[in-house]
């Protein structure tokens, strides 16, 4: 079933053409990773999604819903059905890290309380940081709260999850452990759009493989077809030199 | 009502009021001037000084950053005719606005002083710099940059504060209002005018300001937002 | 010098006393009541100032022009216009009146500035945050925002309330009962000046200087923690 389709998309930050001719498909349950040099829009992609950067022409639909980003209600609905992960984890800094991951859920979409506090808790302790729920995010490493990020994300039962760059702001030895918590996700069925650096795990996990450069997504393929068998050059040469 | 905004009956003592605005520029000038040469001295004894000598400096600052300067003026007016030394309106706003000035520049010069970290300081020494040379490269463009987009917000401050000339019959901007006031009773009229003036002022003030820093010390300062 | 001691005890009469602690209560209520009005009024241009919608743009040019203009002002003209204006428009007859609203008006101008760099200092990241998950400008403002900016525009905010006690001296120019205008009256009434002007200067230290303190104590415990 499909679950994103992007068409002919452009986007822009004042004149930098961030997003040149856009267009993708993902199915349900599809695990997809983004890669591509610096500045080739990767992160832009993702933002587009969830209406962070306003396409300039071209069409989005999420669960074959046609969205309108200027429109309030299809934004709520993007919204609703994706969540995001942000490199720079985003946590709320003057909120504990029970509350930065209840706090959306509750306030935002309306629910339960106590509900949304139990799923939080369940959330955080499958992240493995059950016993943190009252520190402060700036009293957590970096995985940690990269963690705690994917955890405030999932607990807003999102259809789509977007995982932008997440461990690029890690040291090497606080990676592992957030890759560890993505592969128990991808095991449990969810979608994800996946932006990264980290090859090996691309290789492991993905579906397919989307590769960008320049605002323009060059090839979408499978990563054996991507990373093994690359028909354009600038993947290839990108692939040789991460994979060195 | 009963009264109509008659700007026209005011336009003939523009150029009167215009030129209060020089004498305006004349007192902050030299107020400003004097004040961060004396705050400099101060902020010197207050970092280098011995014991009694900082503490002095500090109940000098400390004095005059909690009390007004209109009221400061006041005392250097009326009170000091007591002991026998009288100063006419424009030295006494001087010397009030001097006093004023130098303290609140030493603290600005200070923290100046204080920002310089000891790792550049470092740098400098082991390139062989000599001292003077690690003022002249290290330090002092340093400082420079630190101090200026405070000291340039003080003249400001200072510019607008020169309008309390006018309470002691100095004839700057807002005095020469006064006058005008006085003769033409079209007071919203005039002080409107005298209010635009001073607007304009700071705000070519805070241009200049602004390209001088960027320019020659490469400190940024906003216009506006 | 004996002027001073043979005055002494007629000056420190109960009338006098209560007469200048009186004054000193207004000084202060024009300084408090300015700071709470222009904390609240300051907060709300703030916010509607950092709006994006295109139909705000008129509203967010008012503001800007609002805040330019009141803070490139002398207070004294500020004082003088607002006054003229009320006396022209039979709007009111109380000095008291006239001078909160132009303390208010001068204080909501600084605050909201004090406010704004306090928004623009929480990283843009937490913007994003709250807007991938769907928070309102107005829920992102009171459940992120605000709380961070707190700690960045405490400081400054205070300090302009201590430095606005100051600036209320010049409220004694149109005629209201505050600290500088009681000196005035205590001259004009024939004591020494050194001795009236000297003790209002003492008086507006002590106004200023715990709160000065208080305000340094409270700095270092935002800092720590």
């Amino acid at each position: 079933m499909q679950q994103i389709k992007i068409s002919e998309s452009h986007a822009y930050y004042g004149d930098l053409h961030v997003l040149n001719n856009v267009s993708l498909s993902i199915d349900k349950g599809e695990i997809i990773s983004i890669i591509g040099p610096s500045g080739s829009g990767k992160s832009s992609l993702l933002k587009l999604l969830v209406g962070l950067l306003l396409p300039k022409s071209g069409t989005i639909s999420i669960s074959n819903k046609i969205i309108d980003y200027t429109n309030k209600a299809h934004l709520n609905y993007a919204r609703n059905k994706t969540a995001i992960v942000f490199q720079q984890y985003n946590l709320f800094e003057n909120m504990n890290v029970l509350k930065n991951v209840c706090i959306a859920p509750y306030k935002i979409q309306k629910r339960n309380k106590e509900e949304v506090e139990e799923q939080a808790i369940k959330l955080l302790d499958k992240v493995g940081l059950k016993n943190k729920l009252n520190s402060y995010p700036d009293e957590l490493s970096g995985g940690q709260q990269q963690r705690v990020a994917i955890a405030r994300a999932l607990c807003l039962n999102p259809e789509i999850l977007l995982l932008d760059e997440i461990t690029s702001a890690l040291d090497p030895e606080l990676v592992k452990e957030v890759l560890d918590t993505i592969r128990v996700l991808a095991s449990e069925g969810m979608t994800m759009l996946i932006v990264s650096h980290e090859m090996v795990f691309v290789k492991e996990l993905s579906n397919k493989v989307v590769f960008m450069d320049e605002g323009a997504i060059v090839d979408f393929d499978t990563p054996q077809n991507i990373f093994e068998s690359p028909k354009h050059f600038r993947i290839a040469d990108f692939v040789s030199k991460i994979l060195k | 009502m009963g009264y109509t905004l008659i700007y026209s009956q005011v336009t003939e003592y523009i150029p009167y009021l215009l030129a209060g605005a020089w004498i305006s520029l004349q007192i902050v000038i030299l107020a400003f001037s004097a004040g961060m040469f004396f705050g400099l001295i101060l902020a010197s004894i207050r970092t280098f000084g011995n014991l009694t000598l900082r503490r002095t400096v500090i109940f000098y600052v400390t004095f005059f950053t909690n009390t007004p300067q209109l009221v400061q003026i006041y005392f250097l007016f009326f009170a000091l005719p007591e002991i026998g030394i009288l100063l006419s309106p424009f030295v006494a706003v001087l010397i009030g606005m001097t006093l004023n000035a130098a303290a609140y520049m030493c603290e600005i010069q200070r923290a100046g002083f204080l920002s310089i970290r000891q790792n550049e300081l470092d740098a400098a020494r082991t390139m062989s710099f000599s001292i003077v040379q690690q003022v002249r490269f290290v330090i002092l463009p340093h400082i420079m940059k630190v101090l200026f987009p405070p000291l340039s917000n003080h003249y400001i401050l200072m510019t607008l504060g020169t309008s309390m000339a006018a309470i002691f019959g100095v004839e700057e901007l807002t005095g020469r209002a006064f006058n005008i006031n006085a003769e033409t009773f079209r007071s919203v009229e005039i002080f409107s005018i005298t209010a635009l003036v001073y607007i304009i002022i700071t705000f070519i003030a805070t241009l200049l300001l602004a390209i001088i820093g960027k320019y020659f010390f490469k400190a940024k300062i906003r216009i506006i937002q | 010098m004996d002027r001073l001691i043979q005055e002494l005890p007629s000056f420190l009469s109960i009338w006098n006393i209560i007469f200048l602690l009186k004054a000193m209560g207004v000084t202060f209520l024009l300084s408090l009541i300015g700071c709470l009005v222009g904390f609240s009024l300051g907060t709300l241009l703030a916010i509607f100032r950092k709006t994006k919608s295109a139909l705000l743009i008129p509203l967010r040019i008012l503001i800007v022009i609002y805040t330019e203009i009141f803070r490139r002002i002398p207070f004294l003209v500020s004082l003088l216009l607002i006054f003229y204006i009320f006396q022209i428009g039979k709007i009111t007859d109380s000095l008291f009146i006239i001078a909160i609203v132009t303390v208010c008006l001068i204080a909501t101008a600084f605050i909201s500035e004090i406010v704004r760099s306090g928004l623009e200092s929480v990283s843009q990241t937490q913007w994003d945050a709250a807007k991938a998950m769907n928070f309102s400008y107005y829920e992102t403002l009171k459940e992120v925002i605000f709380p961070q900016a707190w700690k960045v525009i405490f400081p400054p905010a205070f300090s302009f309330f201590i430095l606005f006690i100051k600036d209320t001296a010049l409220a004694s120019q149109i005629g209201v009962m505050e600290l500088t205008f009681a000196g005035k009256v205590l001259n004009n009434k024939g004591f020494s000046p050194i001795l009236v002007f000297g003790t209002v200067l003492i008086l507006y230290f002590i106004l200023s200087f715990p709160l000065d303190r208080f305000g340094k104590y409270m700095e270092r415990k935002y800092a720590t923690n």
